[in-house]
């Protein structure tokens, strides 16, 4: 074997303008989204500064002021992410290995139709049926449960509450969830579930010898990605929250954390001056925490599907 | 319309790996050169240099020369497109272009050119080069539906209609009938002996009752292992190769030994 | 896949099915435990004098369903068939839990939107409407416009970005590229709303609003998805066409625009219908920019600019007097935009079915 470099300039075709320009235009359209990406750091970061170094009217710092929005998110999200990813998980086997094969396409569809819904509805259907649905339970969970810190009473009399809020969230990212988990457990080897399979596994053994070993890093990035979206939701939570800015673990009361996205909905058409500052500076924090979730969700699909496309 | 190719001391590098090496040809107008040798040994490869078609393989690059009727297809300054205007090509698998009709895939040199052709010269242009594949009679009251409602065979031979539209001087067959069926596969050689009066053919083959039968000459290409570079055994006349080769390797293979 | 058919129908046993429940063991179990949830929860409203709950009927029935399969499949079956069945229930459980709010949700828009589906509401802006009566024709016109805009900007970029992607990126550029386009599909619709507002603060100070910043932000979420279906659909274009082109003598870009383009038309067309249909509802980024007002407004480039999500948002959330009527509106409102949801899935799906070329092999 030799080592050879080729020669740059002899095979250098003169090239066409039309060739050149066709690939300058592609090439600036996806340099154009690198800049919008970086214009969206820059443009926030500028707008923040104000409040992020500024003396506030209210609290001392912007910390202290972002500290309980921010809880808010991730603690309205972590309960989302419980909520949704077992289920996803169920609905994404049953789609794949449990439906009729010719049934379950449309199934997987019917899944889909949640994610397609625009969420100023399920802001809607969460204030108008799931909230007061719920608010009997919360009364009879603070009653019965009140011991325990998460059901410490008095229950909320609406049903806003931050478990509500989460419920409609896990309906939200459950699609997103499901439709990547679906794709995966497709991609299971056939080899290997057939191996299983003629092993004498029932379909749960098969599922577990090779389906979910298979998905496993599969799982996690779908459901970081998910979490990632419920971060970052904003409608449902600032229309079905009835929140105060307290920082606390209660579910059914009527004391709630506020969520970033949710605050900058409900108080920017109206805000000016340094508000507007500390508003965008939120939405940093929050893009922020996104931008690092999302990443990392994207880091372990690019690693676990090395050998499985292009 | 039919030009000599003239290959000197031409290696193809895949980035820094030597795929092919050393090869020299010379083949003349107006003949059918057959390409054969084991899977891997860098015939496709050679193939592909003879009208910068490797170029679309990342990384592939070559060191050497082609002269096509004197003129080095890799001098500074030749644009692989108008090489590749004179010099068309057959691929392995039929590949019409699935969202033409098949009177504008015949045209679709034309058409995908911008070039301006009044109607009644489409016609013609259609109507000769259908005729010149073989294809005519087959599909002549259905023009307008799509290249891929027809058979394998058709296919391949619509292929060859369109890439003889733009009027080469050479063809290149990259195992044009490797997907087909056996009767298929007899149309498409008797189209071969055929455009032989026309056009210089060079076609790569792994079917070497084909290769005896249809060419003039033969290039046996061998590799001596993974990892090494293929080269060129030997280049003669198809019957010499066939009955009396100078190589082992070459009389090896001919006879079904290996590959 | 659930039930065995390849147990032969004869009354004489077989030996393969023995030790094993018929198959309509599983049926004749959930009917059961059904029934037995309608009475509890029909004793439990008896005795506290509340009315009959079919939560509470499906629930317990579905819990005694699963303890019943699982007691008697082990008993019959053995352990390891029993889990099988155990998790079987639970599996379509969870799929049928996915449906509650699907159903219910669609039910509720329809009922409550249908109050106000009439010719006023289409026809009529908000302008000078106090309680009930008017429309949201300024609303839809916003969305219209909106939308159209942003779809002028991300189609383009969408597109000619897949194109570098798949016919000409290698390298740190189309890696970093493709990274960050899969990074912005992540990116909260309020935080492309407050970028946006970012933008045009500098240029038009303090408090700007306007429909074309609506644009902006909503194309900032529109250009990822333009972008990955794209890329999908070149990516199916078999790479036989290009040679064939190339062979032809045919330049690079003649060949992505005359071959590589209208072989993944179809594809791309349904990947841009769905990217509309996924930013026609937003409503954040909207409420930041563009705004919200009662008045028919056609420039995009000047003034607040009402749209539909962001109408349904402001009415509901902020009622006059006579509640209803607002009520109403906003929920006729989101009956309007799943509407459009919906019409845009659809018409993406039959595109991809009706318009893709006919695959020959």
């Amino acid at each position: 074997m030799t080592t050879a470099a080729p020669p740059a300039t002899r095979t250098a075709a003169p090239n066409r303008p039309a060739d050149v320009i066709f690939k300058a235009v592609s090439t600036t359209a996806g340099v154009l989204i690198l800049v919008a990406l970086a214009g969206v750091a820059i443009f926030l970061v500028a707008q923040a500064v104000p409040a992020i170094i500024g003396p506030l009217p209210e609290d001392d710092s912007f910390l202290a002021w972002v500290w309980p929005l921010t809880f808010g998110t991730l603690w309205s999200a972590f309960l989302a992410m419980l909520m949704a990813v077992p289920v996803a998980i169920a609905i994404a086997l049953f789609i794949t290995h449990f439906a009729p094969r010719r049934l379950a396409m449309g199934l997987g569809y019917l899944v889909d139709l949640l994610a397609a819904i625009p969420s100023v509805i399920y802001g809607l259907w969460g204030i108008a049926v799931l909230a007061p649905f719920l608010q009997p339970s919360y009364v009879w969970l603070a009653q019965n449960l009140g011991w325990l810190p998460l059901f410490t009473p008095p229950a909320s009399g609406t049903g806003r509450t931050v478990l509500t809020a989460s419920i409609v969230l896990a309906v939200m990212v459950l699609p997103i969830i499901t439709a990547l988990c679906r794709e995966i457990f497709l991609q299971t080897p056939r080899l290997n579930e057939e191996a299983a399979l003629a092993l004498g596994a029932t379909r749960w053994e098969m599922i577990t010898m090779a389906v979910l070993p298979h998905g496993r890093s599969g799982i996690i990035a779908s459901s970081i990605l998910g979490l990632g979206r419920a971060l970052g939701e904003t409608m449902a939570v600032a229309m079905v929250l009835a929140s105060s800015g307290a920082v606390t673990f209660v579910l059914v009361g009527s004391q709630n954390p506020s969520t970033i996205a949710a605050n900058i909905a409900l108080r920017f058409p109206e805000a000016h001056g340094l508000t507007v500052n500390m508003l965008i500076g939120s939405g940093l924090v929050l893009f922020a925490i996104t931008l690092i979730v999302n990443a990392v969700s994207r880091i372990i699909i690019a690693k676990t599907t090395v050998d499985g496309g292009r | 319309m039919s030009k000599r190719i003239e290959v000197n001391d031409l290696d193809v590098y895949y980035g820094s790996f030597k795929a092919v090496e050393g090869v020299s040809v010379e083949i003349e107008p107006r003949s059918v050169t057959a390409f054969i040798g084991p899977s891997g040994c860098g015939k496709s490869t050679v193939l592909r240099t003879l009208n910068r078609m490797h170029e679309v393989i990342a990384g592939a690059w070559v060191d050497g020369e082609v002269l096509l009727d004197g003129a080095n297809l890799y001098g500074p300054g030749v644009d692989p497109v108008n090489v590749r205007r004179q010099i068309g090509m057959v691929f392995q698998r039929p590949n019409p272009f699935p969202t033409m009709s098949i009177r504008e895939n015949v045209l679709a040199g034309v058409l995908l050119n911008n070039r301006r052709m009044s109607r009644s010269d489409q016609d013609d242009l259609v109507e000769r080069s259908l005729r010149g594949a073989n294809l005519w009679n087959e599909v002549k009251d259905r023009l307008n539906i799509p290249g891929s409602g027809l058979s394998g065979g058709q296919q391949q031979r619509l292929c060859i209609a369109r890439a003889i539209a733009v009027s080469p001087d050479v063809l290149l067959m990259d195992e044009p009938c490797s997907a087909l069926d056996p009767i298929s596969t007899l149309a498409i050689e008797d189209l071969i002996e055929e455009l032989k009066q026309e056009y210089t053919i060079v076609i790569v083959t792994h079917n070497m009752q084909q290769a005896s039968r249809v060419s003039d000459k033969t290039a046996f290409f061998n590799i001596a292992g993974t990892g090494k570079p293929g080269k060129l055994i030997e280049f003669g006349e198809t019957t010499k190769m066939f009955s009396n080769p100078s190589v082992q390797a070459t009389e090896d293979y001919v006879s079904g030994r290996f590959g | 896949m659930t039930t065995t058919t390849t147990a032969p129908r004869r009354e004489t046993s077989n030996p393969l099915t023995a030790g094993q429940l018929p198959a309509w063991g599983p049926w004749a179990l959930l009917g059961v435990a059904v029934l037995i949830g309608a009475a509890v929860s029909g004793l439990v409203a008896g005795a506290s004098g509340t009315d009959f709950s079919i939560v509470s009927t499906v629930v317990i029935g579905y819990v005694i369903y699963l303890v019943a399969i699982t007691v008697v499949s082990q008993l019959i079956e053995g352990g390891r068939k029993a889990t099988d069945r155990l998790v079987t229930g639970v599996v379509v459980g969870a799929f049928a839990l996915a449906l509650v709010p699907l159903v219910s949700l669609i039910v509720t828009v329809v009922i409550n939107g249908a109050a106000r589906f009439d010719m006023t509401f289409f026809t009529w802006t908000m302008r000078n409407i106090v309680g009930e009566g008017g429309g949201v024709l300024h609303a839809i016109i916003g969305t219209l416009l909106v939308t159209l805009w942003a779809a002028i900007i991300s189609v383009p970029v969408g597109i000619f970005t897949a194109i570098y992607l798949v016919e000409y990126g290698k390298g740190a550029l189309s890696k970093a590229i493709t990274f960050f386009v899969d990074v912005m599909t992540g990116i909260p619709s309020i935080v492309a709303g407050l970028f946006a507002y970012a933008l045009f603060a500098l240029f038009a100070g303090e408090g700007v609003r306007s429909g074309f910043g609506g644009a902006v932000a909503l194309s900032l979420l529109m250009i990822p998805t333009v972008v990955r279906s794209t890329e999908e659909m070149l990516k199916l274009v078999p790479n036989d066409l290009r040679e064939a082109s190339l062979a032809l003598g045919v330049p690079k870009w003649l060949t992505i625009a005359k071959v590589v383009l209208p072989t993944a038309l179809a594809g791309i067309v349904t990947g841009v219908t769905l990217a509309i249909a996924r930013v026609i509802g937003e409503t954040a980024p909207l409420l930041i920019i563009a705004g919200f007002t009662t008045n028919m407004n056609y420039n995009v480039f000047d003034g607040r600019m009402m749209t539909l999500p962001v109408f349904a948002y402001n009415q509901y959330v902020s009622p006059g007097v006579q509640e209803q009527a607002y009520f109403d509106r906003a929920w006729t409102a989101a009956l309007v935009l799943i509407l459009i949801v919906m019409v845009l899935n659809v018409a993406a799906r039959l595109i991809a079915h009706f318009f893709a070329p006919k695959a020959g092999r």
